[in-house]
């Protein structure tokens, strides 16, 4: 009996095996053939495992360049990347991440359903991140097996319902309808960005769209090619720094210095790119099922997608975002470097991703002038929010890379902090009144129908 | 017959498109159209018959070939009626 125990207990270790199991229940919830069922299995397990040998390749490229940043400025570097920080953790948080993901993606249906807030989030990799980060957070906080599974899942689902919500309004404006809702864990920025953009709203702010804006750096859109860019001039920069003595003598081998950090950095972008397949494979039937069971359970809901959608209302805007966010990245790094803090280098992806959807937002609101500033204010908080996030994520908050997005850095602060000063029933009282504040808004919501009601009556 | 939906780093939006396709197509009452998706890097012009990709990275897609550019991912006439197109071209409806 010990014996098959002790199996059981060996496959809800295996994260590679847990996850296949989850999207095992998804696929026969929605009654698919055999084959299809077989199909979709064996891919999430492999996935899974593709992801670990990402996360190999990856550290192999990272560990040097924590330490030739060390030696050439004396501080730490952090390269804030969603994919490298969570293949890192999931070789420790695993089998809890996928718990989380899987209660997370529960919570967020139920909440949508009892609450007014009826966004599903359909952004699948964000979700799995955004798991592995509570698992790490709410381990370092005390909280172990059923328990860190439940209270971090029901944290997921309010967040996956919360963060599309707080940018609803200026979504609303970008697109003209109320159709569609922006799932993307980086909400915080985009509403600074919306609110930035009214405040700095000219008289006669024109759109970005009626500038002509060059073209012709499209290119930079394909992640592979702008992480493989951004990296070699941040290795050179910081092998010039280092020296060739000290990079030849204890970490290329005798192999040029130059030459040397080349390699690292094209690894670092091989190792995204494996991350990112393994990453394809885990979601391929996860989200799909997601979508299908959310639908039936909450009919009225709205689905949250991934940043993208909104970059085709306003092209221009999207590169104005990119540029202004990565200029507030700069300035922050400057002002690091004066501080002598740890330094957070500015990544391409998440100033472009995030920075032109401020940049978007920003120009429904403000124009041009809300564009730049908005997306200027977004790269500022995202490469600040990382450096109060370091120090609650434990010993992962060491690995010279972290979560890039705004929502990450925020909920990990405040779940952090709860943990810091009150404790695990700070954070599960902190939960339970977060939840109670949303149920409350029925009524209130009620209330207003009401309201309307009584105008439209009196208007008559 | 094979389509590809294409974006940026291959997780979010494409996938919404594959669904969606896939959606369309059931609605269609066609069968033998395998849809998947990819990020840029990895798409290459073999990968597929025809190529969906969103106004925004239209230009980093460019040498893939037969490619369907959407002016909105998320408008599903939009997408219909194109898919639609391209299904009465190759004489599957």
């Amino acid at each position: 009996m010990n014996g098959f125990l002790n199996v059981i207990v060996d496959i809800l270790s295996q994260p590679a095996i847990l996850v296949a199991l989850i999207a095992l229940i998804g696929l026969l919830a929605q009654r698919k053939n055999i084959p299809d069922t077989l199909k979709g299995t064996t891919k999430t397990f492999v996935g899974f495992l593709v992801i670990s040998a990402g996360a190999g390749i990856l550290s192999g490229s990272l560990a040097p360049f924590g330490e030739m940043f060390q030696q050439a400025f004396h501080v730490s570097g952090v390269v804030p990347n969603n994919e490298a920080i969570v293949a890192l953790a999931l070789n420790e948080y695993g089998s809890s991440t996928a718990l989380i993901m899987f209660f997370g993606m529960v919570f967020n249906v139920v909440i949508a359903r009892i609450t007014p807030f009826k966004y599903i989030f359909l952004t699948g990799h964000h979700t799995l991140y955004f798991a592995c980060m509570l698992a790490v957070i709410f381990s370092v906080a005390g909280f172990t097996s059923f328990g860190l599974i439940l209270t971090a899942g029901l944290a997921l689902g309010i967040i996956m319902t919360l963060s599309p919500a707080i940018v609803q309004p200026f979504i609303r404006k970008v697109t003209g309808n109320n159709n569609v809702a922006l799932g993307h864990f980086s909400a915080v920025g985009y509403a600074a960005s919306g609110i930035v953009g009214k405040l700095v709203k000219g008289k006669n702010s024109r759109s970005t769209e009626n500038i002509n804006f060059p073209k012709g750096l499209g290119f930079l859109r394909d992640s592979t090619v702008s992480i493989a860019l951004t990296m070699t001039v941040i290795y050179l920069i910081v092998a010039l720094v280092a020296g060739p003595t000290y990079i030849e003598a204890n970490l290329s081998n005798g192999t040029n210095y130059l030459v040397f950090s080349l390699i690292q950095a094209g690894t670092f972008a091989a190792g995204v790119f494996v991350i990112l397949a393994g990453v394809r494979l885990v979601l391929a039937e996860i989200v799909p099922a997601f979508k299908g069971i959310s639908q039936k359970l909450v009919p009225n809901a709205k689905p949250a997608l991934d940043v993208p959608i909104i970059y085709t209302y306003a092209p221009n805007a999207v590169l104005i975002g990119f540029f202004s966010s990565f200029f507030g990245g700069i300035v922050s790094l400057l002002i690091m470097s004066l501080s002598g803090t740890v330094m957070i280098l500015p990544g391409v992806v998440p100033h472009f991703f995030t920075g032109a959807a401020a940049g978007v937002i920003g120009n429904a609101t403000g124009g041009l002038r809300g564009s730049i500033v908005g997306s200027f204010v977004n790269g500022l908080i995202i490469s600040f929010l990382p450096l109060f996030l370091l120090p609650v994520l434990g010993d992962l908050g060491f690995a010279n890379s972290t979560f890039s997005d705004a929502d990450f850095a925020v909920s990990g602060i405040f779940f952090g902090t709860l943990a810091n000063y009150v404790g695990k029933t700070g954070i599960v009282v902190g939960l339970l009144a977060i939840l109670a504040i949303m149920f409350a808004f029925n009524f209130k919501r009620t209330k207003t129908d009401a309201a309307n009601q009584e105008s439209i009556q009196e208007a008559k | 017959m094979k389509i590809l939906a294409v974006c940026g780093s291959g997780l979010g939006t494409s996938f919404m498109v594959e669904m969606n396709i896939q959606q369309i197509l059931g609605e269609l009452g066609v069968k033998d159209v395998e849809v998947s998706h990819s990020d840029l890097s990895s798409a290459t012009p073999g990968d597929a018959d025809v190529f969906f990709l969103a106004k925004d990275i239209a230009e980093g897609g460019s040498h893939l070939g037969n490619v369907i550019v959407l002016e909105s991912i998320i408008d599903m006439d939009e997408l219909r009626e194109k898919v639609t197109a391209v299904m009465k071209e190759s004489q599957k409806i």
